[in-house]
């Protein structure tokens, strides 16, 4: 799904960046890059503190901090009491939270289609 | 660049490929010139799991793979002049020194030079009542269980001064983990201990490693979005940096994997909360006006990595012990799976209930929500999605003894007969649990310092 133009289209935010979660106690970083630098700004007026924080609200959120790296370009979003009382007291089998950047990956976004990376078939065997 | 040092790391986490030194070792041989690796398998509670382990049996306790992970490279390290630091001495780094001096003596290396770093271990030094709880972990409930262990961040000094005293490899527990890769930097450039602008650089080298395959494709992956080639042989990385702070990451020769601008970008943030102040034992680092180069062929540059005073205070993390685990799972697939899997998940807790198990329960519908659901289960049961296949049913639950963990698991082995129909494949097990809190201590609650050894002194 490839539009080489500025018209708008509602996709997963999986379709036009990427990212990596990791843990510290109860609190979650997940990180999210643009594919093309240029989705920096649009992406900045949808990632908002608090659409992340609805997120993640029924894992129990309870604060989501956003620092702004725009030399990257990148977000970083601070979860906070998110992982159950961390890798050590959850009963999630995902304990520190690792499959969690993908959730935030999942939200929709309305982009330019150009922001929107081309994918390649996955191989299948 | 010149005079350029060179860190390989070999390991990014307890459980890591076995197979991945050996070509990071045959990489900085070939390219030549110093350099050393390191080994980073010492996880916020890995310690504790070690420490149990010690527990039963007191000449363990360190990295299990230890051996398997050193076989291959030590000789050849020891020939090229290649210093190898690991945190695998984990909870025991003692025994892990004997583990590698019985190594040794077998490979014919009798007068290997071992160090081993102590004083993380603070259980005599740590009361929790009176020392500041780390902020991350305020509200934390450590359900009042007895202390398993209690280790401080060590900085990199006392691997410094193992070098220094001409150890060929350094076995330490628990250390700040960049500081496993700073360590060799300082040893090598003699930057001091207050030269925050290199060390800045050091230590970003650590944090971008010390994951392995993180930061070479591995955790990256994600087919048609991120593609990589040969993910099942990925190279482990090296970092190259010179006198002048210049740090460019790459990979060991002839492996799959990557090292491109959006890996690298991943790894610099993993597990940050402020980019501006991540803190290390050695140096406050400053990722906020880092910008990422890709200046050759699975080569990346890192510039503007800024450095600050290292922190006042030391981090320690101490676990209790945390009860016990049961798990038990129970598969559900073809027709109506999705009805009989959200049956038997509530016949799960029902049961739990009419039992009155002193238990905390979770369950789970492998397929249709599991790992990004919370503990409630609302996304398996307000699942309006297509009709799977394939689901598996998992009951976890937390409590203070083993046998009401076992209980509890053992109702999932039940209802092989007591249904619904057709479920399948149930799998129970017990497993002991660590809760983990994090204190902060001053530096002079702290005796760190190194010892260092032939193999056959310690072997004796």
């Amino acid at each position: 799904m490839t539009q080489a133009d500025d018209t708008l289209v509602s996709v997963p935010l999986h379709s036009v960046a990427h990212g990596r979660a990791g843990d510290k106690g109860n609190r979650l970083n997940v990180s999210v890059m643009p594919y093309d630098p240029a989705a920096y700004a649009v992406l900045a007026e949808q990632l908002t503190e608090k659409r992340v924080l609805e997120l993640y609200a029924h894992r129990g959120a309870t604060n989501v901090k956003r620092y702004e790296l725009p030399l990257l370009p990148a977000f970083n979003f601070v979860i906070e009491d998110v992982l159950e009382g961390g890798v050590n007291g959850s009963l999630n089998v995902d304990g520190h939270g690792k499959s969690n950047s993908f959730i935030l990956l999942g939200m929709q976004v309305r982009v330019p289609g150009k922001f929107v990376r081309a994918v390649k078939p996955a191989k299948r065997t | 660049m010149a005079n350029v040092f060179r860190v390989g790391n070999c390991a990014g986490f307890s459980g890591d490929r076995v197979d991945a030194p050996a070509p990071v070792v045959d990489t900085l041989i070939e390219l030549g010139g110093p350099c050393a690796v390191f080994f980073e398998t010492l996880g916020e509670r890995t310690v504790a799991l070690a420490q149990l382990e010690k527990r039963r049996d007191s000449q363990r306790g360190y990295e299990p793979m230890l051996e398997r992970l050193l076989e291959s490279i030590l000789v050849r390290c020891a020939e090229h002049g290649i210093p190898i630091i690991g945190n695998f001495g984990a909870a025991n780094p003692p025994g892990a020194a004997r583990v590698i001096a019985r190594l040794a003596l077998r490979l014919g290396m009798p007068e290997l030079k071992i160090g081993v770093v102590y004083g993380d271990d603070v259980r005599e030094r740590l009361d929790p009542k009176t020392h500041e709880v780390y902020e991350a972990d305020t509200g934390l409930d450590m359900g009042g269980g007895e202390i398993v262990s209690a280790n401080a961040y060590l900085s990199a000094k006392p691997i410094v001064d193992a070098l220094k005293a001409g150890a060929q490899i350094v076995v330490t527990g628990r250390t700040g983990d960049p500081s496993l890769a700073l360590a060799p930097l300082i040893h090598h450039f003699g930057w001091r201990y207050d030269d925050w602008a290199r060390l800045a650089i050091g230590a970003a080298a650590g944090h971008l490693l010390e994951c392995g395959a993180q930061i070479t494709g591995g955790y990256y992956y994600d087919p048609g979005y991120k593609d990589i080639p040969d993910p099942a042989n990925i190279g482990f990385p090296i970092a190259e940096v010179d006198a002048d702070g210049h740090l460019v990451i790459t990979k060991a020769a002839r492996t799959g994997g990557l090292v491109n601008a959006q890996v690298v970008k991943e790894q610099l943030l993993y597990e940050i909360h402020d980019p501006a102040h991540y803190i290390t034992p050695d140096v406050t680092l400053d990722f906020s006006q880092v910008t990422i180069h890709e200046i050759g062929n699975n080569r990346v540059e890192v510039r503007g990595v800024r450095g600050g005073a290292a922190p006042q205070k030391i981090k320690a993390t101490v676990c209790f012990d945390g009860g016990w685990m049961g798990e038990g799972e129970i598969s559900y697939a073809g027709p109506n799976c999705l009805a009989r899997a959200r049956a038997a998940a509530e016949v799960l807790l029902e049961r739990l209930k009419l039992r009155k198990l002193a238990v905390k329960a979770r369950v789970d519908l492998i397929g249709i929500a599991s790992v990004h659901d919370g503990g409630g289960g609302t996304r398996w049961r307000t699942y309006e999605g297509g009709e799977p296949q394939d689901i598996r049913v998992r009951l976890a639950v937390s409590a203070r003894t083993q046998d009401d963990a076992d209980q509890a698991a053992r109702e999932a082995l039940a209802l092989y007969c007591c249904g619904p129909a057709g479920g399948g494949g149930v799998r129970w097990s017990t497993t002991p649990r660590i809760r983990t809190q994090s204190y902060l201590m001053l530096p002079s609650d702290l005796a760190p310092g190194c010892r260092v050894q032939s193999a056959a002194q310690i072997a004796k």
